[in-house]
Parts: C-alpha cells; structure tokens; sequence
C-alpha cells in the first residue's frame, strides 16, 4: 500500500528496497548511513518479503557478496560511505566487467582518508569516471530530497537489470540524515522466476553451461568485450540523461548543482530573483550519463554558469567539457564536511560571475 | 578367432570412463600437476550425485582461474581471495543449491583470509576445496602462506626465513577451531589410493551441504612440480617427505567436531621439532 511517511533518507532508502522486491542487501556499518543496515533489520526485511539482509565482515566481503548474488540475476544491493565504497571499488570494477546488475549505495562523508562524517560531494570523481581499475562506467544517480532516495531504489534496479551494469546512487550525508516527507510506492513483490538467458542457476537439461567472468586471457577477445561496453555507455548516455531545469527559461546566470548543493542553490535562485538578478538552477539527476546537451544548449542564452558543489571542483570539470568554452564556468563549494549556505552560494554568484 | 577391437570397447568391459562434466578442452596445468586430478573428482562427484542442474561453482584466482573452460557446469570467476564472500552471496539467495569455492593457498590462506574465516565462521552451507601447494603457480612460485620453512621460492631464494617471513600458516587447523564449520579434512590426489579417499571426502562434502550444517572444507595437498622445478615424480616424493609432514593428511574434523588427539599427537611426533604446540 502506498503510503505518507515522515522519514530519514537512509530509512527511505531501505523501506524502497524492500517494497522494491529487493532479494538481497549485504553491507557494514559505517557513519552516516548505518541506519539502512539497522532499518532493514529492525523492520524485519526477511519476514515481510524473504530478502536476505546480511551484516558483511567487511565492504569487501559486502560487495563480493553481491557480486555473487547478481550473478543469479535477482535484485541484490549494498550501501555504505565514501571509505567503505573506496573499499569496494575492486568489486564494483569486477561487477561492470562481467556485466552484472546491482544498486550501491553511497552516503557521501567528507575525505580524503578517514576524513569526517558530515556531508559531502567529493566522492563525484570516483562515482562517475570510473572508480576501480580499468575502462567502466556506473550509471549514477543523485538523489536530492528523500522522496528520491525511495524513488531511486526500483528506478536503479530496474537501470541496472536493463543495461546489466551496476548504479550507484550517489546520496550524501545530508540527504541521508535529514527528515522528510516521503510519499512510499506500493509494494511490488519479489519476482521469483529469472528468465534471463545469462544468469547461473545450475545447468539445468540440456541447455548450454554458463560462466560469469571479467577475465579474457585472449586481448583481441577483451578488446571485443571492451568495445561491447562502451556500446553500453554510449546508450545510457543516449536513453538515460536525467535533469531537471529550474527557472532556467528567462535565466542570465544559472547554478549547476546535484544533490545536497542543489536544495541549497533552490534557495539561492529565490533569494536572486529578489534581489532581480535572473538565476535559474539546472539539477543533473543522472551524473553518468551527464546532462551535457543541455548544458551546452542553456550556454548560448547566459553569461555564466556556477558549479555549487561540496567539493574542492569535481563537476565544474564536466559543466566545462559541456559548454565547451562557450561561456563562462566557476566552481564554488565548501568542503570537508562544512555546508555551504544560500547566502555564500548568492555571494560566490556575484563575486565569480556577476561582478568579476 | 582374432578379435576385433570393437568387441574389446564395449560397455560389459568399460573400468573408468571420463567424466561428462569435462569439457574436451586440454587442461592448461602442467603434468603432474593435481588440479585436474581434482577437477575431475569433483564432476565425478556431481555428476554421480546427480546434482547438476543445482551446482554452482567459484573459481578462484590462481593457476585455475579458468577452471570453468574445463567444467561443464555453471560456474563464476571471484576475485583474488574472495571466492568465499562470493559463494555466500549465491548460497543466501539459492539455499537449496549446492555451491562449492575452488581456491588455491594464495587465494585462501593470504590475500582472501578475512573471507575465509568470516564464511567459515558465519556457518555458510558451503563445500569449499583448498589446493594447497606451498606456492604461487600462476604467478611464477612465490612464496605463499603455506610456503614450509627453509622452501626455495622466487620471492624467498634462499629459503623461507620464518624469522622475517613468518610461518607456514595451517589454515585448514584454524578453521577447524571454528563453530561454523562441520566437515574440515586433508587430503592428497598423488596416489590411486589417495584419489579415491579425497573423493569420498569431497562427495561427503557435497552431502553435508544438504544438511545444513556450515562449511566443509577439503584440503588437497598437491605438489607444483614445475615451480618446486622438480620432475612431477620428485615432486610427489618431496611432496610426501616435507608437506605431508607439516600438513598431515585425515580427518581435522567430523560432524561439527574435532578428531580426537591420538592421530595429531603421531603427527606432532613425525614432524619432530619442526612445529610447535
């Protein structure tokens, strides 16, 4: 049934995945989203659906168990913070290698090292470009209120069941943390019968036997297989671009945020637009596929674009390679777990863009 | 009457066919080596047990991580170590399943240790089988965890000092302490006699998952001629005068418990000053 709950990001995060049909969640405790792994426990996930929620020895352990539980096809998940995720990127390059499908979720903490358990965005290098070893891509999703933490669990199972690659929902501690309203989808049940023709199962008759690996001793065969991959990424970039464009239409200036900075620029476009400056915000919700397109477009109508993240200027590289030269691009953003504020994110607007 | 060699083929003749879960493809180990030994025990195995729509199968890092281009069986690659974490996340969402690891000494004993004693701990209803050479083959014989004292290996030239490099670890006896694991054995697959031993302990190791009881684990203790750089049949003999010494073949543990000390006091004694208890 559906349902209007208030809720932390990271409950809304597990109470999606259960009402999902998730069949499994194998993760560690780490600050800020321990909450998912205790939710899933507390609410008693195995009764209500028969998911398999496990506690891991470690991230590693976490993410090869879901490496394992992909291989048959079911709907398996993990969530952690950047340490833990950085932990797991072995595993996340071994997933998009043998092409299995799975939704990781990562409630960003400051860094770099042990760093600090408030929010932060500086983990968006290693979710979008890769992570692990090798030539890979995640499809990422940024989440900006906790309605989409819950929207994003069946969206990002269904992603990466359709494209057999692994999506990362790229929350922060904010998101996580904070209390929301959430209006809760109905439940869909688990689905019992795989019909993929990929996934193990034991060989059952006659069919052909079925192996998952990333490895090919053969190169041209690996280049093969390579190739095959970027095929993949170059359809998510042409199906899957997710954005959304926030007064942009009559815009001289508009903020480029996700996440977190993107609520906070929400709140900086209206303080603009009172003071009569035209600011419009345009909100990536995918992050890999990158909105560029539009970017590039909204480039030709304003003098300059502000990338607001809580990082030392990660994105602000992909705005730059969007409008690719076109108009002026600034970063601005607090990190090491400080939260920039609408006023600081009006004032970067005028300082960077407006009066330099 | 001259018989033809037809009449010599046929069925009411036949002692030993080949597996059907062999693939005709050549096995890439060296001779001598024991992993296709082992390989073969274990399609004997499902297939006589007749649980072949229900197997899957880990392959490790290692000498065979292409173990599966051999098996005719379902089966995935791990990572280096975690073979274990990866068999549990099959076994939690496939219960009635029966999933096996295949892991050498590197892969079990050093680099997947952590992986390996939380499964075991945990109790998972798996069979996991632990080729135990002394060594690292694929990588060109390096010193591995279970490298014996004084060893010559490309990363210890002049022998294993175990004051630097540490001590042979007994992974298989630490296990066995665990109240997760039920069927812990050593085994050989050099000898006739000792293949068809190490084949009862790994059908036996196939029935437990039935029960649902945790791990079993068999040990096979297997020679690496190629990187030991002796012939497989001194490789064999320096198998059984140095590793059987300090990896004693039998039973660690049955039925959840362990085997009684009589045997492993005989092997404290064979073994001389070499271990300490």
């Amino acid at each position: 049934m559906a349902e209007l709950k208030l809720m932390k990001g990271n409950e809304a995060v597990a109470e999606a995945a259960v009402r999902a049909g998730a069949d499994a969640y194998f993760g560690y405790p780490i600050t800020p989203q321990s909450e998912i792994l205790e939710y899933l426990m507390t609410e008693k996930a195995y009764e209500r659906t028969g998911m398999v929620v496990l506690q891991a020895e470690s991230e590693l352990a976490a993410i090869n168990m879901v490496y394992g539980a992909a291989c048959t096809g079911k709907k398996v998940m993990t969530s952690s913070s950047s340490p833990g995720i950085s932990l797991m990127q072995e595993g996340l390059s071994y997933l998009a290698g043998a092409e299995l499908p799975c939704l990781i979720v990562n409630v960003v903490r400051a860094g770099p090292g042990l760093g600090a358990i408030q929010p932060s965005q500086a983990d968006y290098f290693q979710s979008v470009k890769g992570g692990g070893h090798g030539d890979y891509r995640l499809l990422v999703l940024a989440p900006a209120s906790v309605q989409e933490m819950s929207d994003f669990v069946p969206l990002g199972f269904d992603l990466a069941l359709k494209y057999r690659n692994p999506v990362l929902i790229l929350s922060d501690g904010l998101i996580g943390q904070m209390m929301e309203k959430v209006d809760l989808f109905e439940a869909k049940p688990r689905q019992m019968e795989i019909q993929e023709n990929w996934t193990l199962s034991g060989r059952a008759g006659n069919r052909p036997k079925r192996t998952i690996t990333s490895l090919d001793l053969d190169p041209v065969k690996m280049e093969k297989h390579n190739l095959h991959l970027q095929e993949k990424y170059k359809a998510m970039e042409a199906n899957e671009v997710r954005y959304e464009a926030l007064q942009c239409e009559d815009a001289e200036y508009i903020y480029v945020a996700y996440g977190a900075s993107a609520r906070i620029c929400q709140k900086a476009v209206q303080l603009a637009r009172a003071k009569g400056i035209k600011v419009g915000l345009l909100r990536p919700i995918t992050l890999f596929p990158f909105p560029s397109l539009p970017l590039f477009n909204l480039a030709d109508q304003v003098k300059g674009m502000l990338s607001v993240e809580m990082s030392a200027g990660q994105m602000v590289e992909d705005v730059r390679l969007a409008v690719n030269g076109k108009v002026k691009v600034e970063h601005y953003g607090r990190y090491g777990g400080m939260i920039h504020s609408p006023t600081e994110v009006l004032q970067a607007l005028e300082n960077k863009l407006i009066n330099a | 009457m001259i018989m033809d060699i037809n009449d010599i083929i046929c069925e009411e003749n036949l002692v030993y066919r080949k597996s059907g879960l062999l693939l005709e493809k050549p096995f890439s180990y060296c001779p001598g080596c024991g992993h296709g030994t082992t390989h073969r025990i274990i399609m004997e195995v499902i297939e006589e047990m007749g649980i072949i729509s229900n197997v899957i199968g880990v392959a490790p890092v290692g000498c065979s991580v292409i173990a599966y281009d051999f098996l005719n069986i379902d089966m995935v690659g791990a990572a280096h170590g975690r073979a274990p974490a990866v068999a549990t996340g099959i076994k939690r969402v496939y219960p009635d399943k029966f999933i096996f690891s295949y892991q050498g000494d590197g892969d079990l004993a050093a680099i997947g240790t952590s992986e390996t004693i939380h499964a075991c701990n945990r109790g998972e209803n798996l069979t996991m089988i632990f080729i135990n050479n002394g060594i690292y083959g694929m990588t060109g014989g390096q010193m591995a965890p279970t490298t014996l004292d004084g060893m010559k290996t490309s990363t210890s030239p002049y022998g294993r000092d175990i004051s630097s490099m540490g001590h042979p670890i007994k992974m298989t006896e630490l296990l066995a302490q665990l109240e997760g694991t039920y069927y812990i054995t050593r085994q050989a697959v050099h000898t006739a006699s000792h293949v068809r031993k190490a084949k009862k302990a790994i059908r036996l190791a196939f029935e437990n998952q039935k029960l649902n009881r945790g791990v079993s684990l068999v040990e096979v203790v297997s020679n690496c001629n190629s990187n030991w750089k002796l012939s497989p049949v001194k490789a064999n003999q320096w198998m059984e005068e140095n590793m059987f010494k300090f990896y004693p073949l039998g039973d660690i543990k049955v039925e959840g418990k362990l085997v009684e000390k009589v045997q492993k006091k005989e092997n404290i004694e064979r073994v001389g000053n070499t271990i300490k208890i």
